[in-house]
């Protein structure tokens, strides 16, 4: 993957097929050296303790279209070969959390890419959850719950593109005030 | 920081739109989004889907992701799904070849042969 956004794209939407009503992304960048980390916790069905444990592993998927997965291998290797760390916990029927973390500084780090453009298009893929997403940094903090949205707009959906129009603009605005100088790729 | 009042006025201006077009049948663009399509490029084909819609005022197709189907090594890949059933397959696609879809597939009503799965085959 050539960005961290398009990884939480795809992780995303392991949590929607595990039939998760509520998804919460989280991106924060904190400490010295700074470590940025990416977490994504959902309350779908979970994974039984002996598939959890050959997740990571390409050959194991709960797809029938085809026999690799490698949404998540592929996860593990941008961390892993930028010095961060890749875990996954996972109880049935209560959800499943994925975290990985990168080292801001770390020369094979990825950029983050177009997180904005990819968190939208997340909700109007899947406007029935309750999208939660959470930016941080020691400069500032940003929240978003598609819920609030929902109850403001009320007969009116999210997929309106004024309103996908204005949940990107927010998300861009949030994104960049809490990164914005943090991450070099960040204006 | 934006804030959720602006979201009233949203409200509105949409309404008043919905109203107009609330039975049509719509078509619907959909692009693979797992791994596979991911990886190659899937995501950028999307958003030209999308914008390009918008700026030509097109209201009544829905664009949407779906999962892997089975065949990536010709992604990115979407379906063009008419509100009669009828369904095209593009595949390889690129952010220009997605604005020409909906310029000479929906727009004109006439499918972009050389993108389809059909040609890609040959």
């Amino acid at each position: 993957m050539k960005d961290l956004s398009l990884h939480i794209l795809d992780i995303a939407q392991n949590s929607v097929r595990a039939e998760a009503d509520h998804i919460t992304i989280s991106i924060t960048a904190e400490g010295r050296p700074c470590i940025l980390k990416i977490v994504i916790t959902d309350n779908g069905k979970g994974m039984e303790p002996d598939f959890l444990e050959k997740v990571t592993d390409p050959f194991t998927t709960s797809r029938e279209t085809r026999k690799v997965g490698l949404g998540i291998p592929l996860l593990k290797q941008s961390a892993e070969m930028a010095g961060g760390v890749f875990s996954i916990k996972s109880v049935v029927n209560e959800g499943t959390e994925v975290s990985a973390t990168f080292p801001v500084d770390h020369v094979d780090r990825i950029p983050v890419g177009n997180v904005a453009e990819t968190l939208m298009m997340l909700v109007a893929s899947h406007p029935e959850i309750d999208w939660e997403f959470i930016f941080a940094s020691e400069q500032d903090r940003f929240e978003f719950s598609l819920t609030e949205v929902k109850e403001a707009l009320g007969d009116v959906s999210v997929t309106n593109r004024y309103v996908q129009e204005w949940i990107q603009n927010t998300l861009s605005e949030g994104f960049n005030s809490v990164f914005g100088g943090v991450l070099d790729e960040v204006n | 920081m934006k804030s959720i009042k602006e979201l009233e006025a949203i409200r509105e201006r949409a309404l008043k739109e919905m109203s107009i077009r609330d039975n049509e049948n719509k078509t619907r663009i959909v692009v693979g989004m797992a791994t596979c399509g991911i990886a190659a490029g899937a995501r950028q084909v999307m958003n030209a889907f999308v914008e390009e819609l918008n700026k030509r005022n097109i209201h009544n197709v829905n664009v949407a992701m779906t999962g892997c189907i089975g065949i990536c090594r010709f992604e990115p890949i979407a379906e063009v799904i008419e509100p009669n059933g009828e369904k095209t397959t593009y595949v390889k696609l690129n952010a220009e070849k997605a604005r020409r879809i909906v310029a000479e597939h929906i727009v004109n009503g006439r499918p972009v042969m050389e993108f389809t799965i059909g040609a890609a085959e040959k």
